[in-house]
């Protein structure tokens, strides 16, 4: 049997040394709840990949934990052998196992001292690979190996990037200490790149994913500063007179709008990664903040109170007039757009509690996706399938997730202290 | 005029002078004398004539310190969805922008607070309004715009821990601090 699809041979490099500093004492991760699941999941078998043990820890694992995770995968047991040849598998016997897909695998170490691993994807079905590749990686980024299959295997069979190899950043509060975390997607391997005695808020991640902008109060007042994470190189990137806070990345990594007060209560400016070529957006006789840019470039999207009470509005980033976009409710705040532009995430006051909300801005139906009362900082994952939030369970900071439809829940992502902040960093690019 | 301060006043001012003082100038410090045989000697005021003349502390910005001095007190409270500094505290708003006309090169930072319910950026932003209303009543009275930033830091540092109404109204609130005290 031929294969149809090509082989691919690619090498994969850690984008970020930041995950060689000395990791934070947080261990837990994103568990999602298996419980209320249907049967819509894809049921697949992966097997245990020859010659994984030569690595730290089993690339299966990796690759299993990622895909169920998703909630959208059902593990079918796959024994605990590899497949004797990768490139034939029995077709009627995964069958009879109730697996519609089958990922194979093998690992092997290569003679400059790096490992390669290969991977198979097979439609069990239609009796067919659907995918099928090889790469080659530092021994100890076996991790980061797995994390790449598996997205992999997710955009083959839901035709959407998988963000296993992406990144969150969160800020974690442990008695007096503050500290900017980065961690992979469902908060594995957490690494500070940024410790304080005084308060860290509103991370903020580079479209390329190699800095984050931040508001630290370590002088007294929030000032933003734009770190490196590479290096831990830091600069000031806004101390106006008064408060300086709330950076937003545009798309093209070139600007940030930013809040200041210099000129009175908080609006919104626009402002070079240097510092320069400041420009004020709107003037509006409350508070503007909060903003986010679409992913065109083109809206930004903020929270005013103008009308008397929070809400979202949007408004071209040339400026002009602004629109409202949030009706329900009187509180509205901490927008945040979804990659493709078509869903609104943000957090409305209903009764008192505060939950994580989603509108669709073509029909402008809303949905409320939580059941929990001090939701903050919804987060869209960049293939927008995904929400991260903050929120509080037992009187403690913490992050979860949902799906942006609300039917994929996940168990409280804890930490020492309180988590609060977090940010969802781009696809790797 | 001459005008008879109480000798507590008097005490009051002169230990002020002597204790940590904001970095305007080096306080003074008393050196331990060999304890063997001379009694240590203490600093004290010589007994105030009837009608003495008032004694200027020699570092102006003790007053700042004095427990009895308005000026020591440095907590705006606000009410809840308030942003205007109410009657009570006029008292400590004039009583500091006194200080400043007088002591022109004092600054000032006005913190604003938020209690803790709602988003980070726009509680920073209601604490900013808080800190804003006490730069505005000291322009008001005379204060110039560069002794005084007002800046927030939202719910962030809250003075009481708590999640109930007493603490959020010792959060809702704005701090004036002096330049060297921070």
């Amino acid at each position: 049997m031929q294969s149809k699809s090509s082989m691919q041979r690619r090498h994969f490099l850690l984008a970020s040394s930041a995950l060689t500093l000395v990791p934070a004492l947080a261990r837990a991760e994103l568990t999602v709840e298996i419980s209320g699941l249907g049967n819509e999941r894809i049921p697949i078998a992966i097997t245990v990949f020859g010659g994984e043990n030569v690595l730290p820890k089993p690339i299966s694992d990796v690759i299993r934990a990622d895909l169920e995770r998703t909630g959208l995968f059902r593990l079918v047991d796959a024994g605990d052998q590899p497949m004797a040849d990768i490139s034939r598998p029995d077709w009627a016997s995964w069958r009879t196992k109730g697996a519609d897909v089958l990922l194979a695998g093998s690992v092997k170490r290569l003679p400059d001292g790096n490992a390669e691993a290969t991977f198979r994807l097979y439609d069990i079905v239609k009796q067919a690979e659907q995918k099928s590749a090889v790469l080659s990686f530092r021994f100890e980024l076996g991790r980061n190996a797995g994390h790449w299959i598996a997205d992999r295997v997710y955009e083959q069979l839901l035709g959407v990037p998988g963000v296993f190899s992406t990144q969150i950043a969160y800020v974690q509060k442990s008695g007096r200490h503050y500290m900017l975390q980065i961690a992979e997607y469902d908060g594995a391997n957490p690494v500070s790149a940024f410790t304080d005695d005084e308060p860290i808020i509103s991370p903020a991640w580079s479209p390329d994913g190699k800095r984050v902008a931040y508001v630290s109060f370590a002088l007294k007042k929030p000032v933003i500063y734009v770190q490196t994470i590479a290096t831990g190189n830091r600069q000031v990137v806004a101390n106006f007179k008064g408060s300086n806070s709330a950076p937003a990345w545009s798309p093209d990594g070139k600007r940030l709008a930013i809040v200041l007060t210099k000129d009175g209560l908080s609006q919104i400016y626009l402002v070079n990664l240097d510092g320069g070529g400041l420009r004020r957006l709107m003037q509006s006789s409350g508070i503007d903040t909060e903003p986010c840019f679409s992913s065109d470039g083109k809206w930004l999207y903020f929270t005013s109170d103008r009308s008397g009470g929070p809400q979202i509005y949007r408004v071209s980033v040339d400026g002009g007039e602004a629109q409202r976009v949030t009706y329900e409710g009187s509180y509205n705040v901490s927008p945040h757009l979804s990659p493709d532009g078509k869903t609104l995430a943000y957090i409305g006051r209903n009764g008192g509690k505060f939950q994580l909300t989603v509108q669709d801005l073509g029909s402008q139906q809303t949905l409320i996706l939580t059941d929990t009362v001090k939701d903050e900082a919804p987060t869209f994952a960049p293939n927008g399938r995904l929400i991260l939030y903050a929120t509080e369970v037992g009187g403690r900071g913490v992050l979860s997730a949902v799906s942006v439809d609300g039917k994929i829940r996940y168990k409280p992502l804890q930490g020492n202290g309180d988590i609060r902040e977090p940010a969802w960093g781009p696809l790797a690019t | 005029m001459k005008i008879a301060l109480p000798m507590s006043i008097l005490l009051a001012a002169t230990l002020a002078a002597c204790s940590t003082a904001p970095t305007q100038e080096p306080a003074s410090v008393a050196q331990p004398k060999p304890a063997a045989s001379v009694p240590e000697t203490k600093v004290t005021p010589a007994p105030a004539p009837a009608k003495a003349a008032p004694v200027a502390p020699k570092d102006p910005f003790a007053e700042l310190k004095d427990p009895k001095s308005l000026l020591s007190q440095r907590n705006v409270f606000f009410d809840y969805n308030s942003y205007e500094v109410k009657l009570d505290f006029f008292p400590v708003v004039e009583a500091h922008s006194k200080f400043l006309k007088k002591n022109t090169t004092g600054k000032v930072l006005i913190q604003g607070n938020a209690d803790e319910r709602g988003s980070s950026e726009y509680n920073l932003a209601l604490g900013q309004k808080r800190a804003e209303a006490v730069k505005t009543t000291l322009k008001l009275l005379g204060v110039k715009e560069d002794q005084i930033e007002a800046v927030s830091l939202g719910k962030e540092k809250p003075k009481n821990p708590g999640h109930d109404e007493a603490a959020w109204a010792e959060n809702r609130r704005a701090d004036i601090l002096y330049k060297g005290e921070y």
